[in-house]
């Protein structure tokens, strides 16, 4: 089995790695601005022109791009090559707003897939495995990314988009499936089913899973590996620079390796933007190097995160990302305070209850409301009402230590809260309706 | 074995759960001895006796509510001014702490059966034997 999909690329020494990325910045640049105007407008408006960018150390230069711009420039204005040689388009699932269309040559298709492909090795991935991609096929990137991956490396594809259930375990025991790539959520809740089905992780061959798309905590890892049975590896991407891929997790579990060769990486103050040193949290930024139909340069993610370099065990040298500690689109302000969704399913999971949840936030009488609901399991069931509101008190008050706010937790039923197919919905914010 | 199996179950305080339940229950030919429901804004807990208590057991997993099996004691007590003090009184010498209690239905006239919820079985037990207190089986709770 081989242990990278790209050794020379992987492996890379830093000097060597930076050289590669001097050369693909200036030829982008130069190619960004002779062929979006839009673009060309932001460099102007900062006073440089491609003259200036020589190497990675003057990335800091040019103008950032955000997702404002990506809509302003909605559908054709960040197109950089004619419209002839794009062979396909994903986009975004617009939650946060107008959807957001990339473009894609058949080179830009080539690349993205053979960062999959990166991923899929370093979760004991080779062309003997049997590869499940439970993730959505369509305008989401998630389905086509690890489905090109998927036959790259060779694994018998496995093309199930999500949903159907039964059929998934179905297919996964029938055709001994090996590789799981799905959102976490979707991963949890097929290991509940095959449990459900009076099943174990005996009764399949599942070895990894590659899950992404959306926030999860290193409990909810350790939760789906248990009832999968199987290791479980991250994996980060967004439609905006390609989709799944543009980083991934090794053996190691510490941290998911970018894809630094086609995509360089920054941490800025989102205040400020000024850029940040190695280990700071902030803002996580991609300049796309390779792309040729979609390439977004100094793109700001809203992601934050922290980068680092070191050596890791598995060999590889990319630098590493850690999983996005929250995301400004899922922050609330509740009360004057910061509250992101993953706080709370850690201390859920910390406290031994499952990550089934739903937040409402509302507004009663010019005051924000919190309302966590929790299944609970037979278990934590009692028939003394008091034991129930204790254990909702004392929930409550963990929740209270993580965010700074009291929230009003309800103890529900074991899998009465909807579950997803695709991302999940944890916050109903009804302040909106009232807005 | 004279403790008698309660079963509790967890209902949420929406519209027609109750129903649901006490549907479920009678669709399957099983007869509810005594009931009582603890209640909140949010959730409900129904306490219940029946004749056929494993039976229910199954009849609930298989059809997804969460409940929980806990012993119970039942007592006879004496139609009188006086009967309930007298029970609550050996308990209490004896440390036995009443989490809750409600009345049974019974057809035994110059009684009022009581189930009593405490956090010592046992003691409970032996302290009202003590006092000369009868309690109900468990055959009598299911089947009188």
């Amino acid at each position: 089995m081989a242990k990278y999909w790209n050794e020379s690329i992987e492996c890379m020494a830093l000097d060597d790695m930076k050289a590669l990325q001097s050369e693909r910045l200036v030829k982008q640049v130069r190619h960004v601005y002779e062929n979006v105007p839009y673009y060309r407008n932001l460099m102007e408006e900062k006073g440089i022109t491609p003259d200036d960018i020589r190497s990675v150390d003057d990335l800091h230069k040019l103008p950032f791009l955000s997702k404002a711009d990506l809509r302003e420039a909605y559908p054709y204005g960040l197109l950089a090559v004619p419209l002839s040689d794009c062979v396909r388009i994903h986009s975004t699932s617009g939650t946060t707003g107008k959807r957001v269309v990339a473009f894609y040559t058949q080179n830009d298709v080539d690349l993205w897939e053979d960062c999959c492909a990166r991923a899929i090795t370093a979760a004991g991935g080779d062309k003997d495995d049997v590869c499940q991609v439970a993730y959505g096929y369509g305008l989401f990137t998630g389905g086509a990314g690890l489905h090109g991956g998927s036959h790259k490396v060779g694994c018998l594809t496995l093309p199930m988009s999500s949903g159907n259930t039964e059929r998934q375990i179905q297919f996964m025991r029938d055709l001994g499936a090996t590789i799981l790539c799905c959102t976490p959520s979707y991963a949890a809740y097929l290991g509940e089913s095959l449990h459900d089905m009076g099943l174990t992780p005996d009764d399949i061959k599942l070895k990894a899973g590659i899950f992404g798309a959306e926030p999860w905590t290193e409990e909810m890892r350790r939760s789906i590996e248990k009832s999968l049975g199987i290791k479980a590896y991250d994996i980060f991407g967004l439609t905006e620079t390609s989709g799944p891929g543009v980083a991934f997790e090794c053996a190691e579990q510490t941290g998911m390796h970018i894809n630094e060769d086609n995509f360089i990486p920054e941490i800025i103050d989102p205040e400020t933007g000024e850029v940040l040193p190695e280990g700071a949290v902030g803002e996580l930024v991609f300049t796309s190097i390779t792309k040729e139909a979609f390439p977004l340069l100094r793109y700001r993610t809203r992601d934050l995160c922290k980068l680092t370099r070191g050596k890791c065990s598995c060999g590889r040298t990319l630098i590493k990302m850690c999983k996005p500690m929250g995301r400004s689109d899922d922050m609330m302000i509740i009360r004057g305070v910061n509250v992101f969704p993953s706080q709370i399913e850690t201390v859920l999971i910390e406290q031994g209850y499952s990550p089934n949840y739903l937040i409402e936030v509302d507004r009663k009488n010019n005051s924000d409301t919190l309302d966590i609901s929790v299944e609970m399991n037979a278990d934590q069931f009692s028939d003394k009402m008091k034991d129930i509101q204790d254990k909702e008190k004392q929930l409550a008050g963990a929740i209270k230590t993580m965010l700074g706010i009291n929230p009003k937790v309800h103890l529900v039923s074991p899998k009465s809260i909807t579950r997803s197919e695709g991302k999940a919905v944890r916050v109903i914010d009804k302040r909106k309706l009232h807005d | 074995m004279t403790n008698i199996q309660q079963i509790s179950v967890f209902v949420e305080n929406e519209t027609g759960k109750l129903a649901e339940l006490t549907k479920l229950i009678a669709g399957a030919g099983i007869d509810l001895r005594s009931l009582s429901l603890a209640d909140t804004r949010d959730f409900g807990i129904l306490r219940i006796i029946v004749n056929k208590p494993e039976e229910t057991c199954t009849l609930l997993s298989e059809n997804g509510w969460t409940y929980k099996v806990t012993p119970v004691i039942g007592v006879k007590v004496p139609d009188r001014p006086g009967g309930v003090a007298e029970i609550l009184a050996a308990l209490s010498e004896a440390g036995v702490n009443v989490e809750y209690m409600y009345a049974f239905v019974n057809r035994t006239p110059g009684e009022a059966d009581t189930i009593f919820r405490v956090d010592d079985a046992e003691t409970a037990l032996s302290a009202l034997a003590g006092s000369g207190i009868a309690v109900l089986s468990a055959e009598e709770a299911y089947d009188i």
